[in-house]
Order: structure tokens, then C-alpha cells, then sequence
């Protein structure tokens, strides 16, 4: 059987664009953080948007350890929700509004989350890039890195645990 | 050791991050530390309940541990974070001010070691509590 023939590009590109935009603007917090996301087909990069307001020891400049550790958990929940709801959102089942207004779809629940410090971040912008390293049905362990100029050098990593959303049939 | 905790609480509120999060350092001395973070919608994580984000708690519960190690009588000056794990027990009510305590219960030359709780209005079903290792910065 001949395979379908692909969807054009700026039909894909448009529907996973306005899907993650949604999905990241739709929270206050993330938007008080200002980060945001580059996309590579389905990989992800978080971006911590550097302002004066992030920074935790105004005498080194350094950016406040709370913020890295939030700017790591969001990138793993967004990668983690991303990841769950890409199947629905290709074949068009979740429409870009849905995401936030939808009751029915729920996002993954942080059980814990470790943060490692490695040096103190910078008053410029930082990166991080999460690493799902299982994704059961109930739980994810979840894996992030972070880093600005120099992406071998790293300023923090992180573990965390998440509960994953339950369908409604699934129960039992 | 008057002079320190003063130190300390200016420290805490010349943060730019802390005063972004509107916090306030409410007691602090002797190795212990509580901060407070009032209601504030642009902290929401899930529009749809109102639930402030895990990582705002995350951030207070951080300020609030190295406030902890800052006011420890055997720890000379700075501190930073090496390590902090936090554990979201429930979801925080909206609408209600975020209390943390921090306890610096040990401290050697080059470490000490905190563990610190958030609640809200109901105090005795914690949030989130948070353990970490953290340096001490010499003067």
C-alpha cells in the first residue's frame, strides 16, 4: 500500500508551533519567568530570558538558585507534557486552544525534584534541555541540564519524579 | 549576634528575585529562618484551579534555607546552594499567603545542612518540604 502523502510543511510546522505556544503562555508563572521554547521537530530547548528581577545575589551578580530550579522543572514538565500530548496533537485530536481551557487535559504532577549546583549562573540568558528517562503510565523520572555560554559546561542539572495525568478509563 | 540578623533580613530583602516574589522575612536567628510569600497571580502554574507553580514555592523554600545557614552562629558570612531537593506533597489553596521555615540543623567548616517545610493556611498538611547542603562562604 502506498503510504500517505505527507502533510505539507506549514500545515505541521503551524499546528505544533500554536500547540506549544499554548501550552507555555497559557501559564502565568512561565510568563513571569519569561521563558520560552525553541522546537526542533519534537525536541525542545528552554530559554531563561535574563532580567534584572531573576537575580539572587545582587554583589557576584548571580541568578537566584529558586529561579534555576524553576526554570529546570518547567522544562521538564513542558518536555514531559509535550511528549504525552504530541500523539493528540498530530493527529488533531487537541486543538492549540484546548490545551489550557480543556478540563479533560491534565498535566503531569511533580512528585520531587533535586536540583544540582554546579557554578552560579550568570546574568545572561540560560538553556536547558530535559531527558525523559522513563515514561510509565503512572510515573516519569525525568532527567535536565542546564547551561549559558558553553554548552559542555553546565551550572545545574536535575533530577525529578512526576505523576503522570490518569485517563478517566484507566482507573482500576 | 543582633548585628548579623539584621545583616541577614537586609540581605533577604535586597534580593531582586525575593522582592519579584514579594517576600518577607518574618523571624530569623539562630540557625532557623521564616519567610512569607503572599497570593499573587502572576505566580499561577495552572490557570485553570489557580494553584500557585511548584517552582515559586521552590524559590521561597531555597531563600529560605540559605537565610537559615546565614543566621547559624557558627557560620562566618555567604552562603549558596550545592544541593536542594523538594517534595510537593498537595497542591497549595489559592488565594492563601505561603509560610516557609527553614532549619539549618547542622554545620560543619565547609557545609551545612537544612531542611525547611512550606504550608499554607492549614499548617498542619505541608505543601512542600525541602532537605539541601549548602557552603559556608568564609568573610
Amino acid at each position: 500500500m502506498a503510504r500517505p502523502r505527507p502533510e505539507p510543511m506549514q500545515v505541521v510546522k503551524q499546528r505544533r508551533d500554536a500547540a506549544l505556544k499554548a501550552l507555555v503562555e497559557g501559564v502565568p508563572y512561565i510568563r513571569f519567568l519569561n521563558i520560552s521554547f525553541d522546537r526542533r521537530g519534537d525536541e525542545l530547548t528552554g530559554v531563561l530570558n535574563f532580567d534584572e528581577k531573576l537575580i539572587g545575589n545582587p554583589f557576584l551578580p548571580a541568578i537566584h538558585g529558586g529561579v534555576t530550579a524553576a526554570f529546570l522543572e518547567v522544562t521538564a514538565v513542558i518536555t514531559l507534557s509535550w511528549e504525552h500530548l504530541f500523539p493528540r496533537i498530530e493527529s488533531g485530536e487537541i486543538d492549540a486552544e484546548d490545551i489550557i481551557s480543556d478540563h479533560n487535559i491534565r498535566f503531569p504532577k511533580t512528585i520531587d525534584f533535586t536540583v544540582d549546583y554546579l557554578r552560579s549562573g550568570l546574568p545572561r540568558d540560560a538553556y536547558a534541555r530535559a531527558f525523559i528517562s522513563r515514561a510509565g503510565r503512572r510515573y516519569a523520572s525525568v532527567r535536565v541540564e542546564a547551561w549559558q555560554d558553553n554548552h559542555a559546561k553546565l551550572f545545574a542539572q536535575a533530577t525529578g519524579h512526576f505523576l503522570m495525568p490518569q485517563e478517566p478509563s484507566a482507573k482500576g | 549576634m543582633v548585628d548579623k540578623t539584621v545583616l541577614a533580613r537586609q540581605f533577604i530583602e535586597a534580593i531582586p528575585h525575593a522582592r519579584a516574589l514579594g517576600l518577607t522575612l518574618t523571624h530569623i536567628g539562630e540557625g532557623e529562618a521564616e519567610i512569607t510569600m503572599p497570593y499573587n497571580e502572576d505566580l499561577i502554574g495552572d490557570p485553570r484551579t489557580g494553584v500557585i507553580h511548584g517552582g515559586a514555592v521552590s524559590a521561597s523554600l531555597d531563600t529560605c534555607c540559605g537565610a537559615a545557614v546565614m543566621s547559624h552562629p557558627a557560620a562566618p558570612g555567604g552562603t549558596a546552594t550545592i544541593d536542594l531537593r523538594i517534595d510537593y506533597m498537595r497542591a497549595a489553596t489559592p488565594g492563601q499567603t505561603i509560610t516557609t521555615r527553614a532549619t539549618c540543623y547542622h554545620i560543619t567548616r565547609n557545609v551545612a545542612f537544612v531542611r525547611a517545610t512550606a504550608t499554607d493556611d492549614d499548617q498542619d498538611r505541608p505543601v512542600a518540604t525541602a532537605s539541601g547542603a549548602f557552603t559556608v562562604e568564609g568573610k
